[in-house]
Parts: C-alpha cells; structure tokens; sequence
C-alpha cells in the first residue's frame, strides 16, 4: 500500500536526522537538503538508498540531481512508489 | 619569514588510550604502572590464536556525535578526540581564524596511522558481499584513506598551511611529530598539530601479525602480556587509540603568552635497508638515527636523562634498540633512565610516537620517568637502566628526553625534547 505525502515526509524525517543529526521536526517540505539539513553530496546518495528501502522505490542516479528539497524528494517518491 | 632554523616548542598534548579518555588520565596510569591490556570479548575473537589487546578506555562514540562519528573511521574518531585536547591545552577556544589566535595559513596538521582505515575497509567489504552494492557506503573511501584522520582534523581546526601524513608503519605517529617540527623549524607554519592514530583491532590485522609469529599469545594473562626486557617476552600487544601534540614556534608561543611544556629539539631518521620486517641484527640504523640526531641537533649526549623506548616486547628489537644506543651514547646512556610504556599500553603502531611523545613530554615536565611493567626477570643482556616498577624521579636542571620508534620497512625515528 502506498505512503501518503505525510507518512513519506515522516519516513524522510527520520532518514535525515539518523544520517545527520537534524532534529525530525526541522525536516519540513521547502527545507533544502544541502543548504538547510547538512546534507552533503555523499550523504544525500545514503539519504536516497534509505529511502528506496523504505518506501519500495527506485531513485536512478540520474534524477537524484533534480532532489533539491523534501518537497522534491517527497513528490518523486509518492509518483514512483509501487 | 626569512628565520629558517627557529626553536620549536610543545604547548599542548591530547591522548586517548587504553589507560583513560585524555592525556592526564593516560599519564596517571602510566605513573601507576597500569595494564591496559584486556581479553577480547567480542564474538569475533573467540577462535583467534591472540585474544588480547590494548582497547580504548573511553569509546569515541560516547564523545564524537553520531552523525559525525559515522563519516569517520575510527581511527580518525581517535585523532579528532586528542587533537581538540590538545588544541583545547594549548589555551585555544576555537578553530584557528576569529576564535583564536592563529592565523590559519599559519596552522598545519600532520596526524599519521600506520594502517589506516582498515576496519572501514573491511567491514565495507563485508557489507559490498552481504548486503550488496546498493549498500557500500559513499563515505568509504574518505573514511579508509590513510590521511583522513589529518584531513579531518585540519578541517576540524582550520589548518591551512599544509596538512600532511606520512606513514612508516610503527614510525609513523614520530615521523609526523618530526615532520611537523620541520614545518615550524623552515618558516612554512607558526603551529601544528601533530601525532598519530591507529585502530587496527580486527580479527584481520590480528591473525596477520600473528601469522608473523609477531605477536604474544599469552591469552591466559592479559595484563601480563606485554613484558619489554623479561626474558620471557614473546611479541607485542596490539593497542588502539591516539597521542597528539600542539607544536608551535618559541616565538609565537611567547607572543601569545601560551605556556611551555618542553622544548621539542629536533629528530634522527635513517632506514636500516636491510629487511622489510626483521631488524637489522647489528642495530646500525638504530645508532644512525640517534647519531643523525646528535649531528644535527644542538642536543648534548649530557643532557639526555630519559628513554621512552619503541621496546614493543620482541625477543629482538628489544635488546637492539638498547644496543644502539650504548653504541652511539657510550657511558652517556648509564644516566638515561628508560622506560617501556608498550608494557602498559600494548603497541599502537602508528599511533605510538604520538602517545608516547605525550608521555615523554610529560616525564621531563614532572621530572618522573614511567616504570616498565611485567619484568620478572629482566633479560640480562638488557645494558641500559630500565626503570622498573615504580616511577623514578629525574634530576633537576636542563633535561632532555629521546622518544624512538621504529617501523616495518625499516624507519628509525628518535625524537628529542628539552625542559626549557
């Protein structure tokens, strides 16, 4: 069954502040991965393998550019989810 | 800065060890004459041929925040650890810039390993083939590079005049202390960081030494199986964690108004080009370091009243490491009070010139040389005076202090301090 948007920005709350220490209600839908939540380059590829497992979805490298905020990440996600 | 031969001095020292957390508690075992040396509990080590080690007293863990921690090796978790206390010691309150008073192009960090991020390695590896590709951390390879501890220690303190790592196995922490007083001594920074780290307790790093015939095995007597100049030594004790010190130019320590631990004179290298494991028998390259140390330092044969030597519990390079400096000192060595604290702390590879730097710093600043532990009976072609026991005061007056250590490959590195 799919993840609503709010289970999806939960779900990727909790992957940010495992991988960087950001406190879960801090990740909000217009926060930046790099510029508000510490997530580099090489943590936001941890971020995207988290989130392929939890929510059963595939996120090729490619289209990892284009996830600048939650909001796109949490979109991407609720569009490819099986 | 046109000065190129200027004094150098140390002004702070972090540590943490498998005797305690920081350099003070590290001293005070040593002083108590402390193992710290333990039985590997650890699922893993249950079938090794060597289950002891010297394991950290404090887990970096507990200190260094998750998110960081997970992108270090914990080698690097170590040196992080030991460079902040020192930079803390040397009376810094942040990194170099607006926080305090060092200009960061003046600041340099040389923090070496002997191994690397070998537990990174492998345990990566482990994840590639359980768990699949998908899983390997991006982080791996800064993490495993053997220069990431100084990298990041530079980053951590904002070291811009050059961070560096040289590596030479069991050398590798002195040969960095060395090449951070070149640094200054030259004219290229006004402070450095410098030490070294190591974080080698893996089942693989261990069967490998072992497999060397190079380590003890004495499983049933942990505490005592680091025994430098008994006869009944049979190979070192592996030990994990990290020493660094604060090196700063005599100049802008005053300036500052910094307090001065010791002078740091200067330093021997030589390579013994003999064998890529076994020392030269003859002790040659030994002697050239300290001859080398001798030449080219204003360091005086009189003055020297303490050893802490590389000793790691070998039935050979115990005794020549001894006979190389008898060779070279003479009857000089007869007032040089030396002192094994592998026996205590276990062997930290390339972490071992910055631990035991920290404790040859602060021997001749408590004018009290640490005791060797476990010597039953010493070994009688031991011609040196080894301080057994108990601590042992040093006389008064200028002192000065060697600090060797020696690496696979064959690096000779004797470093010297100087009360000031």
């Amino acid at each position: 069954m799919a993840a609503t948007q709010e289970e999806i920005v939960a779900g990727l709350a909790e992957i940010v502040n495992e991988i960087a220490g950001i406190p879960t209600e801090d990740v909000q839908l217009d926060k930046s991965f790099t510029d508000d939540l510490d997530v580099d380059s090489l943590s936001m590829v941890e971020v995207v393998v988290a989130a392929e497992e939890r929510f059963d979805v595939k996120i090729p490298d490619d289209d990892v550019k284009n996830l600048k905020t939650v909001g796109d990440a949490a979109d991407y996600i609720a569009k490819h989810q099986s | 800065m046109n000065s190129t031969n200027r004094t150098v001095v140390v002004t702070g020292i972090g540590a943490t060890t498998p005797l305690g957390g920081d350099a003070a508690s590290t001293w005070e075992g040593l002083l108590a004459g402390r193992s710290g040396i333990s039985l590997l509990e650890q699922e893993w080590a249950a079938d090794l041929p060597v289950r002891i080690a010297g394991q950290i007293a404090v887990e970096p863990t507990e200190i260094i925040p998750r998110p960081q921690a997970r992108k270090l090796d914990r080698s690097a978790q170590f040196a992080l650890i030991a460079a902040r206390e020192a930079w803390q010691d040397a009376g810094f309150a942040g990194p170099a810039g607006e926080e305090s008073s060092v200009d960061p192009d003046r600041l340099g960090a040389v923090i070496a390993s002997g191994i690397g991020g070998v537990t990174t390695l492998l345990d990566q590896y482990d994840v590639l083939k359980e768990k699949g590709v998908r899983r390997v951390s991006p982080h791996t390879v800064p993490m495993l590079m053997p220069n990431s501890p100084s990298a990041n220690v530079g980053i951590d303190l904002n070291a811009r005049a050059g961070v560096h790592t040289p590596v030479s196995a069991c050398a590798s922490g002195a040969e960095a202390i060395g090449y951070a007083i070149e640094m200054i001594r030259t004219g290229r920074a006004d402070v450095v960081i410098a030490g070294g780290t190591e974080a080698a307790i893996h089942p693989l790093p261990i069967v490998a030494f072992g497999n060397m015939m190079a380590m003890s095995k004495n499983n049933d007597d942990p505490q005592g199986a680091s025994r430098p100049y008994d006869v009944d030594r049979n190979g070192f004790v592996l030990g994990e964690g990290s020493g660094v010190i604060i090196l700063e130019s005599e100049e802008h320590a005053k300036a500052r108004g910094a307090r001065i631990y010791v002078e740091a004179v200067g330093q021997g290298i030589s390579a013994d080009s003999h064998h890529i494991t076994q020392p030269d028998p003859s002790g040659s390259g030994i002697a050239q370091a300290v001859q080398n140390l001798l030449d080219q330092t204003d360091l005086k044969p009189a003055e020297i009243v303490h050893a802490n030597a590389h000793a790691t519990s070998t039935p050979q390079g115990d005794i020549g490491e001894l006979k190389a400096l008898r060779k070279v000192l003479g009857d000089d060595l007869n007032h040089v009070a030396v002192s094994a604290t592998k026996s205590m702390t276990g062997h930290l590879l390339g972490g071992a010139g910055g631990v035991e730097t920290v404790a040859t710093v602060l021997a001749l600043k408590n004018r009290v040389a640490p005791p060797t532990i476990n010597i039953e009976n010493l070994d009688p072609e031991a011609d040196a005076d080894i301080v057994r026991g108990e601590p042992r005061a040093l006389p008064e007056g200028t002192i000065a202090a060697l600090n060797d250590s020696f690496g696979f490959g064959g690096h000779n590195v004797v470093l010297a301090f100087r009360t000031v």
